[in-house]
């Protein structure tokens, strides 16, 4: 019973022979063909989602190395060079604003930072927000949505109307007041530190009925299996059946949503640092940049140009990927 | 005078409103703004900043033609307390004094207006007598008596109905507020402000129960103007005030537009300072920065009423294309930071001076918007605009000097003898509401990082400063050390820029605006003086001399004497800026070339 993989959505139609084998065989047969190896198999023919991952991959290289790239260019993000500023109008003196061999995406209006290395500095509070807030949301969603889906009940009714509480609850709004009167240091972070922590949390926090909903619907439906009755006749316990039995099959749905829910988070990050709740100066972040190059979309408007490229790749990137996951993982799926 | 913060308030919301206003707008620009014969005709740049653009030119007649982003607060003399409302008044207000209409320094100097000279001081002054001049007239042609403005200075009493406008007069006269003002008044002609007395119609006599040498200068304000008691509509009469002056109200949509005619019952022999050069002045009023800028830039109006400045787009095609129709002249505004003593360690006054020799000055005024728009690196805390300000002359930290950029060395130095010698660490309250102030807060966060200051910044509402940087418990429980700010005088006196923010009487428990939490004997002292002296090179010296105990005090960082950078179309003639109103131009004498 360590391999019960029927993805529930598997039994009608397979397109090709050789899903048709995994879905009407029996377990034996496709002995070593796990759903992760078959999925992977597709994935690697859809040169659109592999695209998409590599960018993935590459960015969080920069976040993670970002210390050593800007090093690399020898540029500071947090350095000042107004000696690149107009100071007539606060704008780079160079073109498209101040790209130069030792400014690769030119320099800010009125305090000359260096674009480049604040891009770089900025891939960092992204993906970890996008990322760590995920987190928190698939461990809630799932563990609520199976419990709602396997018990039913009360214990449904009671997880089902949170669900439908947060869905309608205006989460921007609440994010702005509660960063606004949060303290500046608490659980020994201070500052920055304080503000990621509750965006994560705050982000994850509304994103779980997202995934709870699709774990609930998916539970119910497996739940009168006939795999599990059989486990249950046999005598299986509840925690046997909910992680043993249900939860392998809910992997699926689960790193599909989970990829889907990462660009949405990134957007939610820029979206507060845009409106000045996000991370506190001089911490880069992309939405920060786009939100102060506003002032200057006429006069310099590469400055607002690059922090929305940064953006628009990394969640165009997470989003190819993540259909390509989908259409791995569900060939039921149009491709 | 505690009203003077709402006056730095309003004055800061009015700017701020036309900044989101121009952040709102994504009109297209450029292009389009080459109305050919502009050049031809324009002065020059900076030819009317203090000194008077193409005088002889000016022609009677022809319609003037203003444009704001912002209407007034309100047109009712008693009421308003916008700048650009003060300077417009003018047209449709007397005074007993008003401003001379000369430009620069010598604009912010008091001259008789309905009085016939400046008064007979007498009593160790505490009693000043006018006598009003002949042929004084209402728009109906009816003579203003001593009565009617005795009146209208009666009204600032009534604050409970006429809310918004100062009340230095107020607090001047009758200090412990006995009287309850006009609406309330139980005697019959409404005239029972005992502080003023009007032996006959032409003559009027004020009681102060102290003395103050800055009492004529609040009487020249337009609150000081008379109201006759038929005429008023209580908080109705800003829609349509009675006229006294060259100008009289035909039409007024709020939010939308003005029009003034010619008061034909005005006699120009009777005023000595009004030449009521135009037949006709329009007020439109936008809400678009950009497209008014854009309008005025072609030429289509003739002055931004509202004097803040052009927003950031116009600035750049103006500078570029139009330069000779713009002046840069500096407002009575400086932009600083100040250190509350109340939170450690900006008690010690070396951490104080570190914070001012690790700063880059250079930097906070780029990031003020740059020489033009931003204005001069500040030396010192007393606008070069008012009487005995010294300008960048006083730089006692070398801060436009030496130490532009910052000097580690020095700030190291503080530090030491402040006992931190690795530095500290800080918290830097701003406003979140404009841009300049939150980049000022990153370029002093980023040079004290160099001399080993952590500084994090906090950015509030500006709307809820007074709660936040002005209340002193609040700063200490938050630790607020540095508060960046910026204020302008109500008055062009020492008085009527620096007594709430330096005097310890001043210190508020909400509201507050001595932020430093400046207790010094010596300050508190030289103001009293202030008030007893009436002779105005004496005043000066004081002024100065208070100048110096802050800065000595190291209470203070200037970022900068702030300078605007307005336009005016190539019609004006007889154009100059004042020190009255903060470096605006003079509206009242304003004339066209050409009367078409």
């Amino acid at each position: 019973m360590t391999a019960p993989l029927h993805e529930p959505t598997a039994e009608a139609a397979p397109s090709a022979a050789d899903e048709a084998a995994v879905a009407t065989a029996g377990v034996k047969a496709v002995q070593g063909r796990s759903l992760g190896r078959i999925a992977w198999g597709r994935l690697k023919r859809d040169k659109l989602a592999l695209t998409g991952g590599v960018v993935v991959l590459v960015l969080i290289v920069i976040a993670l190395l970002a210390p050593v790239i800007t090093n690399l260019v020898g540029q500071d993000p947090n350095d000042y060079h107004e000696n690149l500023i107009d100071p007539l109008f606060g704008t780079p003196t160079g073109s498209l604003g101040g790209i130069s061999g030792d400014h690769l995406l030119g320099v800010e209006p009125v305090n000359g930072r260096d674009i480049f290395a604040r891009i770089v500095y900025g891939a960092q509070i992204s993906l970890l927000v996008g990322f760590l807030s995920a987190v928190v949301a698939v461990i809630l969603g799932t563990v609520l949505g199976i419990l709602a889906g396997f018990f039913g009940g009360w214990v449904d009714s009671v997880i089902s109307r949170v669900m439908d509480g947060l869905l309608a609850f205006p989460q921007l709004l609440f994010i702005i007041a509660l960063v606004s009167v949060m303290p500046n240091s608490m659980l020994g972070l201070t500052g920055t530190g304080v503000r990621v922590f509750v965006m994560i949390l705050v982000i994850g926090f509304f994103g779980w009925p997202y995934i709870g909903r699709v774990v609930r619907g998916q539970t119910l439906s497996l739940r009168e299996r006939e795999y599990v009755e059989a486990a249950r006749s046999l005598g299986a316990g509840r925690f046997y059946i909910l992680f043993k039995e249900l939860l392998p099959n809910l992997v699926a749905p689960i790193i599909v949503y989970t990829t889907m829910m990462i660009p949405t988070n990134i957007l939610t990050e820029a979206a507060l640092s845009f409106l000045g709740v996000g991370v506190k100066p001089p911490t880069a972040s992309w939405g920060q940049m786009l939100s102060s190059a506003i002032d200057y979309y006429d006069s310099d408007p590469m400055y607002m140009v690059v922090p929305g490229v940064a953006i628009f790749i990394t969640v165009l990137a997470f989003n190819l990927f993540g259909d390509g996951v989908r259409d791995a993982l569900d060939p039921k799926g149009s491709r | 005078m505690t009203t003077q913060r709402t006056s730095g308030r309003r004055k800061q919301a009015l700017a701020a409103a036309a900044v989101v206003a121009g952040l709102l707008t994504t009109a297209a620009c450029g292009g389009g703004n080459d109305s050919g014969d502009s050049k031809s005709g324009a002065a020059g740049f900076n030819a009317a900043n203090n000194k008077v653009a193409q005088a002889d030119q000016v022609k009677k007649g022809g319609t003037l033609k203003f444009v704001t982003t912002q209407d007034a607060d309100s047109w009712d003399t008693t009421r308003g307390y916008y700048g650009f409302m003060w300077d417009f008044a003018r047209y449709y207000s007397r005074q007993l004094l008003t401003y001379k209409t000369e430009p620069g320094a010598e604009g912010a100097k008091v001259t008789p207006d309905l009085a016939t000279d400046m008064g007979k001081v007498s009593d160790g002054g505490k009693t000043y007598t006018f006598t009003l001049r002949d042929g004084i007239t209402w728009e109906d042609g009816k003579p203003i008596t001593s009565k009617d403005v005795k009146y209208g200075i009666e009204r600032v009493w009534a604050q409970d109905v006429l809310s918004g406008g100062p009340i230095y007069l107020q607090q001047m006269l009758d200090p412990k507020g006995t009287y309850k003002g006009p609406y309330k008044d139980k005697a019959a002609d409404h005239l029972g402000l005992k502080a003023i007395d009007t032996p006959d119609d032409k003559t009027i006599v004020f009681h102060l129960p102290t003395p103050n040498s800055d009492f004529l200068q609040v009487l020249a304000m337009v609150s000081g103007s008379p109201v006759r008691q038929d005429k008023d509509t209580k908080s109705k009469y800003g829609l349509h005030p009675f006229s006294s002056g060259p100008y009289k109200f035909q039409s007024y949509s709020p939010g939308k537009n003005l029009v003034l005619v010619r008061n034909t019952s005005w006699k120009a022999s009777s005023d000595p300072v009004r030449k009521a050069y135009p037949d006709k002045i329009t007020l439109d009023i936008s809400t678009n920065q950009v497209d008014s800028d854009q309008r005025l830039i072609n030429g289509d109006y003739d002055v931004d009423a509202s004097q803040t400045g052009l927003g950031p787009q116009g600035r750049q095609i103006a500078l570029k294309q139009h330069k000779a129709n713009l002046d840069n002249p500096v407002s009575g505004f400086i932009r600083y930071a100040v250190f509350p003593q109340s939170v450690k360690p900006f008690d010690n006054i070396h951490c104080r001076k570190a914070v001012i020799y690790a700063a880059d000055h250079v930097s906070l005024q780029t990031a003020r918007g740059g020489p033009i728009a931003g204005g001069d690196i500040g030396t010192n805390m007393l606008p070069p605009s008012v009487a005995g300000g010294e300008g960048q002359k006083y730089d006692p930290y070398q801060i436009a000097g030496a130490n532009k950029n910052g000097n580690a060395d020095l700030a190291k130095q503080e530090l030491k003898a402040c006992g931190q010698p690795n530095g500290f660490s800080t918290t830097i309250a701003v406003r979140n509401n404009k841009s300049q102030e939150v980049a000022t807060a990153q370029s002093l966060q980023a040079a004290l990082k160099k001399v080993g200051i952590n500084a994090d910044i906090y950015q509030y509402d500006g709307s809820q400063s007074p709660g936040i940087i002005g209340s002193p418990s609040n700063v200490a429980k938050k630790k607020l050390g540095i508060i960046i700010m910026g204020w302008g005088p109500d008055f062009p006196t020492v008085q009527g820029y620096g007594i709430p923010l330096w005097s310890s009487k001043y210190i508020l428990q909400s509201g507050n605006n001595n932020y430093a939490l400046i207790k010094d004997k010596t300050i508190d002292g030289l103001f009293d003086q202030y008030t007893q002296t009436l002779d105005e090179a004496k005043k000066a010296q004081i002024s100065t001399e208070i100048n110096h105990k802050v800065m000595e005090g190291a209470y203070y960082l200037p970022f900068t004497f702030e300078k605007f950078l307005n336009i005016r179309s190539s019609r004006l003639a007889n154009v100059y800026t004042t020190d009255a109103y903060s470096g605006y131009y003079d509206f009242v004498n304003l004339g066209l070339k050409s009367t078409k």
